[in-house]
């Protein structure tokens, strides 16, 4: 039978068992959402901006394991998209983006809303195409699909000409596809597993390192029980963080630049880092000729890149973390490191995370999710409100943190909640977010509202771009140029802290809230802090705001100073 | 810092190109000269690239190259022995008919030949090696400085058959 392009599409997405599409609509695209008028099969999710229709598929993904699809109009709808691309690609998200471009006759005519976003996401993202001809528009889409959720996961572009989408063709749609250049490594070097057991074996100071790798192939259990079999103790990296239970005993903490003291001190002494599923990025090696140093390195990545790029690795094994896990369980076996156990301990209750200011605290605030919420999605913006959940919240099986780590997207948090909650409706999801990225992607709000998503969003409201402020104070004499929200052209133009005649913050978050239909409480005492979780559980159709007025320059506390090693930090 | 060079397998579509360049400019490689052209099978494309780099950058270029879906295969030329060639123009002008008859003996004794000339131009074709193209530039920017253009292609390069190892 013959179909048109988009006919083929639905069909793709259908073939894909995708039913779920988040989109925006325009000229370019009109044919593609013409199809989808009354589908029921595919919930069509429009949210108020493209970057918060892709950071919301990105929070789907991330949540359910299953590939996120959005699908925008051309040119302005395309760029819009560029950020989250970035955003999804960094942290190994499968996304595939769908946007519709102009007629193949018009590329390069400089036609109305034509942009060359293939050649805008080139290096951003997996695989980039734009589809030429209706005959290779089923296998481009397989492509798409298999490229995004194998391997290393990622993001695809799909760039999709309007007269591709109305030209008839065949209407089959590849159950299979060989892509020669594309073979992600399904197998695990038994020589390199073997000497990585012997070299974990004669360890007297093992460590597991371990990063998101670890989490997105879904090896929780499978580390927990390597864990649990060798006794050797564990560090996260932000994006592993909650891969074995965060209350387990041999978990010591996140390691890095705001990575706990024991976290630290553990790599800076260990005699054998087993890493697996991390890039060593810069956040989490301090300086770099001193990571680690007396460590033999074992580092398991999917990624041969990844290996020995930023450390130089003395076991590499290129493999997905599971398999390469489930290999290492049939020959794992118990060490005897009781000395270096009583060390991290020591090291743990020398300096455990804590905050000192007294009343309304962000680890008050936190420490009320970890005890409210049993089955929980959290999702986090960036900047202090995300190092503070990432130092305090408890994770597990059953409580996921979904956060920006490579890129570090402020206005990722609020968006890729709504596609947790779209995702995981029996879930509680909760939001952390600074009062400055809250406002990147506040019309999500409408969103929230008119697809009844009791969503929890905390804002730890400081009055500033906290995280940049804090290394004003630290490291550039307190001079907050330009971080403070509440300034306004009445103020002088040098200012390093808040009074009492600071002028009021805008927007009034509260109200901002009630505006779109959804719940707003404010909270500025400790003890108000269960009352609007309680009340926040209760909603049941519509976000809850809960906007917590917290101290304006409190600081993320320990923190590696930039150009130090992981075990030179301030603590307090 | 060590002259290396790869040779790359693409498909033959759209965007290859940009995809190829664009991770050598985007992460900050060093790329000296890249050359494409169609193979016997037409839908992919072969590569010659030179670039200068360390040991350790190089493992990482290589890594990324071979890590795009684009790519089918990455192969190094250290570990194999190639015949490797760059077509080169040289036009020389302004030259006295003294001159002219040296570029004639310079064109002979370096193996290029003289393709084409008018009383005071020559055009000179050399196919050879990058270096001996190299040692030839040498000795004309000497001789006749600020007169010369040049256009180089960038090598190709084909596996050899008889010998083991090396560049003949
Ligand atoms: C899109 C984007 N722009 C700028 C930054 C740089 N940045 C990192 S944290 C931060 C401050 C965030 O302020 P806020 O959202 O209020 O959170 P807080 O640090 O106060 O908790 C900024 C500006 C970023 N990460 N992302
Ligand atoms: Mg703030």
């Amino acid at each position: 039978m013959l179909i048109t392009g988009a006919e083929l599409f639905v069909k793709a997405l259908k073939a894909e068992q995708i039913d779920t599409l988040f989109a925006y609509p325009g000229g370019q695209a009109i044919d593609l959402f013409h199809v989808l008028y009354g589908e029921n099969d595919i919930d069509v999710i429009l949210p108020r901006h493209e970057q918060g229709l892709i950071h919301a598929a990105d929070g789907y993904a991330r949540s359910t394991g299953k590939v996120g699809v959005c699908l925008v109009t051309s040119g302005p709808g395309a760029t819009n998209l560029v950020t989250g691309i970035a955003t999804a690609n960094y942290d190994s998200v499968p996304l595939v983006c769908f946007t519709g471009q102009v007629p193949t006759g018009l590329i390069g005519n400089d036609a109305f809303q034509e942009v060359d976003i293939v050649g805008i996401t080139r290096s951003i993202c997996k695989y980039a195409v734009t589809v030429r001809k209706r005959e290779d528009l089923a296998v481009i889409i397989k492509k798409a699909f298999t490229i995004a959720r194998t391997g290393k996961p990622g993001v695809v572009v799909v760039d999709l000409p309007k007269d591709i989408q109305k030209e008839y063709g065949s209407d089959e749609y590849p159950e299979k596809i060989e892509i020669r250049g594309y073979k992600p490594n399904l197998s695990v070097h038994a020589g390199q597993i073997k000497k990585a057991l012997e070299t974990l074996n004669s360890a007297k100071k093992p460590l597991f390192l371990i990063g998101g790798g670890v989490s997105i192939s879904h090896a929780h259990s499978e580390m927990q029980k390597l864990a649990e079999i060798t006794g050797v103790p564990v560090i996260t990296t932000i994006m592993g963080k909650g891969v074995i239970p965060t209350i387990h005993d041999l978990y010591i903490g996140n390691i890095g630049i705001h990575g706990s003291y024991a976290a630290n001190m553990a790599v800076s002494n260990c005699d054998v880092l087993f890493s697996i599923g991390t890039r060593f990025n810069d956040r989490i090696t301090g300086k770099i000729g001193h990571f680690a140093t007396h460590a033999a390195i074992i580092h398991i990545d999917i990624d041969p890149a990844s290996i020995s790029r930023n450390i130089e690795v003395d076991i590499p094994i290129v493999a997905d973390a599971k398999t390469a896990i489930s290999a290492l369980l049939e020959k794992a076996q118990k060490l005897d490191i009781g000395e270096w156990s009583e060390q991290i301990e020591q090291w743990k209750s020398q300096y455990p995370l804590f905050m000192k200011t007294k009343g309304l605290t962000p680890e008050k605030i936190i420490r009320e999710i970890n005890h409210t919420f049993d089955h929980a999605m959290i999702a986090t913006d960036v900047g202090q409100n995300q190092l503070w959940a990432t130092q305090f919240l408890e994770l597990s099986d059953k409580k996921q943190l979904l956060t920006s780590g490579g890129l570090g997207t402020m206005g990722y948090g609020f968006p890729a909640a709504i596609g947790a909650k779209i995702g995981n409706p029996s879930k509680d999801v909760i939001v952390i977010s600074g009062d400055g990225g809250m406002q990147m992607n506040i019309q999500e709000m409408a969103t929230a509202v008119c697809y009844e998503l009791p969503i929890i969003v905390c804002i730890f409201n400081n009055g500033y771009l906290g995280n940049v402020r804090q290394w004003q104070e630290m490291f550039f004499d307190k001079h907050y140029s330009s971080t403070c929200m509440r300034y306004r052209k009445s103020c002088p133009n040098i200012c390093n802290s808040p009074t009492e005649r600071c002028p009021e913050y805008t927007p009034d978050f509260t109200k901002l809230a009630e505006s779109y239909g959804a719940k707003g409480i404010r909270v500025t005492k400790e003890n108000e802090i269960a009352a609007a979780f309680e009340t926040a559980k209760n909603t049941l159709k519509v976000p809850t705001v809960i906007e917590f007025m917290i101290e304006p320059e409190e600081n993320v506390m320990p923190i590696v100073p930039p150009g130090n090693a992981l075990d030179d930090m301030i603590l307090v | 810092m060590k002259k290396r060079w790869i040779c790359l397998f693409v498909e033959n579509e759209t965007g290859v190109l940009a995809r190829i360049s664009g991770i050598f400019s985007g992460k900050s490689y060093n790329l000296d000269s890249l050359t494409v052209g169609i193979t016997e099978d037409k839908t992919i494309s072969r590569m010659t690239i030179s670039l200068t780099s360390d040991d350790k950058t190089f493992e990482q270029i290589k890594k990324q190259l071979g890590r795009s879906v684009e790519v089918i295969k990455v192969v190094d030329f250290a570990d194999i022995a190639v015949h490797m060639k760059e077509l080169m123009f040289v036009r020389v002008n302004h030259c006295s008919d003294r001159e002219v008859d040296e570029i004639f003996k310079i064109s002979k004794t370096f193996h290029a030949s003289v393709i084409d000339y008018s009383p005071a131009t020559v055009l000179i074709e050399s196919i050879q090696t990058e270096n001996r193209n190299n040692a030839l530039i040498f000795l004309l920017e000497k001789c006749y400085a600020n007169r010369i253009e040049i256009v180089r292609g960038g090598s190709v390069a084909i596996e050899a058959l008889s010998i083991p190892k090396g560049t003949l």
